[in-house]
């Protein structure tokens, strides 16, 4: 109990004070407000100043971050818009919060639902940004976003989030998520590939079938 | 081998008590059914005789369709193995069961718990009264006939949702208080509780004058629930004699949101993400848990590649919780902010591990049942082996230089709040307050869980049971994280990380299950009873903060009242957990 304890610890935070300052010098100006500041800050490596400059900085979020689902629509050759959603239900049945409500359109002849939602509303309020939804979705149609500043003034007017607001074109999900969006192009793709040889192959059977087919009913002429 | 011990403790104890113990037959159940009139006498052969000393989780259920309530007791030796399950059944409209107060002290709060939540009365209970609720709450929550405001259905998924889904938000359906359901003749202006705080502090000041020469009183202080070192909305009675701490009672439940019942309503993956909010500095340890405890009745396993997976993300949890308690703590000390900043550096670069693995810092909702919902991308892997090995041994070693040798770390930490470790053990302390006493209880030594068995870590242990030694063994805690981490790293395997399709809806088989790991709080467990629906029949959470601080009011008393602050901070509570 002489003190030295405290002023080894001291030196401690001393040099860290120290390390602050040579890291400003040895960096410069490429610290702060470049992308590769801030890409140093957050390494392993980073010594000295550790924070980031909000709102002027921001961090990179990862591209598996996760906030606010939203809805995928993909885009047509002349600009019209296809969602994806099929009003299945299963990202309603999945939700933690129950705060997913979708109203499944209907033939208005017939009465019979059809795949297609007539409306969709989710109270970002009550998502608990479990992203269980997204992970659901057989049809990739509901993502989770990245835009985490959500700040309104009237969460009455502004919170619940209806079809219009929920809707963003596919090349907006693949700029934030490429690698999954890239993934799952790939799978769609291997899926129609599939599907397409098994048709061929389908047809080719047929047409063999056909073939070998006309034969024995010859026969059965003959006999 | 085992299976010989167990055969003939279960000889002994149907020999020793005929006709009242039996063992539970139900399919997907085991243990014994005790009779609640030789409960007592059942639980101290347990631990006198057998060595069952550690009693760990006391559970309330309520078998409505049978007309039963029933206590479920898990004890263990704290050597080590398996539980010993003992469970009551007392009838559902007069349940009433003999308090285990006194022969397990550490049942103290879960009894009461199970009194709050259930109506189980327990007899003998010194201190038998709601410990979550408020005192004027109406009913018991957790019995399956008490229907919460805003009642929709039993269970999730609610139909409104789909087809015919129609938005609104619960509190528009709310015109003020309409929804609030109050008994016959109640009103709320008029009502005044029955155990006022008045009460409490009388309960509590043992008016008696200590000294003879010195014309003291004792006072009552409030610590809290709005206090900044109570870690959250918790607060503390304490008794004073001038500066000395006399009695000490903790009240809890300001956080208080049923998670046991939301969890009944859930489907079974639905609660995945709930229990990041439990104890929500250490998230992916509360996933584990409950993975654990479903997987046991799925009886599914999950690949070699997600075994790893678990234990490394684990493992960060715990490393980034323990250098958060310790700073944290030497903020309690009155150290400002410096050390709990270096602290928040390193948990911050594990959190954004988490966010790029899991997708969110905290609530990360990453297990699924048969393994973890996607794989570590290449870049986060080389992430997490710089931390586990170049910069968290350094950062550790950094810190240690920093406090461990501190005098002032030293003088208010050596020989305050010392707990024996016979009174560790009684008072069901679990983690880093058990071990700090000198009790080596690890659950990843002692009843290995996942591929835990496979790792060569040492069970960190510390002898003088005082805020000092808490402080030391997490310290060593994080050592020997780093250290399985780093095994993890060089052993984990290519290969898929998921057993079976990703699923939605769960075939549960009935029966019950207990998953329990090693969180950096302690002891977490799970406990749930599945009777073969979309949804647990009873979901439990055997809570390490909130156990732990059944200890608070021992390791305080006699000490001054500064030191409350930083006795507290030794325990490590999450108020998210210790409320639920």
């Amino acid at each position: 109990m002489d003190g030295t304890g405290i002023l080894k610890g001291l030196a401690v935070t001393f040099k860290r004070m120290l390390d602050t300052y040579i890291d400003d010098f040895k960096r410069g100006k490429k610290r702060y407000y470049t992308e590769e500041g801030i890409r140093y800050r957050q390494s392993a490596e980073v010594k000295g100043i550790f924070t980031v400059q909000y709102p002027e900085e921001k961090l990179p979020v990862p591209e598996e971050f996760r906030f606010v689902p939203f809805l995928v629509y993909d885009e047509g050759p002349n600009g019209e818009r296809k969602d994806r959603c099929t009003a299945c239900g299963i990202c309603t049945k999945v939700c933690p919060a129950q705060c997913i409500w979708i109203k499944r359109a209907t033939n208005p002849k017939t009465g019979r639902p059809v795949p297609r939602s007539e409306e969709f509303y989710i109270d970002i309020d009550m998502c608990m940004n479990c992203g269980l939804c997204a992970e659901y979705c057989p049809f990739d149609s509901i993502k989770m976003d990245h835009d985490y500043e959500l700040a309104t003034y009237d969460r009455h007017k502004d919170n619940i989030l209806n079809k219009e607001r929920l809707l963003k074109p596919a090349s907006y999900y693949a700029q934030i998520r490429p690698l999954n969006y890239a993934r799952e192009e790939e799978a769609k793709r291997q899926a129609e590939e599939a599907k397409r040889k098994a048709a061929e192959a389908r047809a080719k059977r047929m047409a063999a079938r056909k073939k070998t087919a006309t034969p024995p009913k010859k026969k059965d002429n003959e006999s | 081998m085992s299976e010989q011990v167990v055969a003939t403790e279960q000889d002994l104890l149907l020999s020793r008590f005929p006709e009242v113990v039996k063992p539970d037959e139900r399919k997907g159940y085991d243990g014994y059914i005790v009779d609640s009139k030789a409960l007592l006498d059942f639980a101290k052969t347990l631990r006198d005789d057998l060595g069952y000393d550690y009693l760990s989780s006391v559970t309330g259920v309520d078998y409505l369709p049978e007309g039963k309530m029933e206590v479920v007791y898990h004890a263990y030796k704290t050597t080590g193995g398996a539980p010993l399950v003992f469970k009551v059944q007392v009838p559902r409209e007069k349940p009433v069961v003999p308090s285990l107060v006194s022969i397990y002290p550490g049942a103290d709060f879960q009894e009461r718990e199970a009194w709050d939540l259930l109506g189980i009365k327990f007899e003998g209970h010194p201190n038998l009264k709601r410990i979550l609720m408020w005192e004027g709450f109406h009913g018991h929550p957790l019995r399956k006939d008490w229907h919460e405001p805003y009642y929709e259905e039993e269970h999730k998924p609610y139909k409104s949702r789909w087809p015919e889904g129609k938005a609104f938000r619960a509190e528009d359906r709310n015109p003020f208080g309409k929804n609030v359901d109050y008994p016959a003749g109640f009103d709320p202006a008029k009502w005044t509780p029955d155990i006022s705080d008045a009460l409490i502090y009388e309960g509590l000041g043992r008016i008696e004058k200590p000294h003879d020469d010195l014309p003291t009183e004792q006072i009552i202080v409030n610590l809290g629930p709005q206090h900044p070192s109570t870690h959250g909305v918790f607060r503390m009675v304490v008794t004073l004699d001038g500066e000395t701490i006399v009695d000490l009672e903790p009240v809890m439940g300001y956080l208080h949101r049923n998670h046991e019942k939301i969890g009944e309503r859930n489907t079974w993956l639905m609660n995945m993400p709930f229990t990041d909010r439990l104890d929500y500095l250490s998230p992916m340890s509360n996933n584990f848990g409950y993975a654990l405890a479903v997987e046991k009745l799925l009886g599914v396993k999950p690949p070699e590649r997600a075994e790893y997976i678990r234990v490394i993300m684990a493992e960060l949890t715990r490393i980034q919780n323990h250098i958060f308690a310790i700073g944290m703590f030497l903020n309690d000390m009155g150290a400002f902010f410096t050390p709990s900043l270096y602290a928040i550096e390193e948990r911050e670069l594990i959190l954004d591990v988490f966010e790029a693995v899991a997708g969110s810092r905290m609530m990360v909702n990453y297990f699924r049942f048969g393994g973890v919902a996607r794989d570590i991308p290449e870049d986060v892997m080389q992430k997490i082996h710089d931390l586990a090995f170049e910069r968290l041994p350094r950062r550790i070693d950094e810190l240690d230089r920093y406090l461990t040798n501190s005098e002032i770390v030293r003088a208010r930490g050596e020989g305050v709040g010392v707990l024996t470790a016979e009174q560790a053990i009684a008072y069901s302390t679990a983690g880093p307050v058990l071990r700090a006493s000198g009790v080596p209880y690890d659950v990843r030594r002692a009843e290995p869980y996942g591929i835990y068995d496979r790792f060569d870590f040492d069970v960190a242990v510390r002898y003088h049971g005082d805020v000092y030694d808490r402080y030391l063994i997490r310290m060593d805690e994080v050592r020997q994280s780093i250290r399985i981490i780093q095994q993890a790293l060089k052993q984990i395997p290519e290969g898929p990380i998921m057993t079976g399709k990703p699923q939605y809806q769960h075939r549960v088989p009935p029966g019950e299950s207990y998953g329990r790991v090693e969180g950096p709080k302690g002891e977490l467990g799970f406990y749930v009873v599945s009777n073969g629906k979309g949804n647990p029949w009873r979901y439990h959470v055997r809570a390490p903060s909130f156990i732990n601080l059944t200890a608070l009011a021992e390791m305080a008393k006699g000490h001054k009242v500064a030191d409350i602050v930083v006795i507290l901070g030794s325990i490590d509570i999450v108020l998210g957990e210790v409320d639920r």
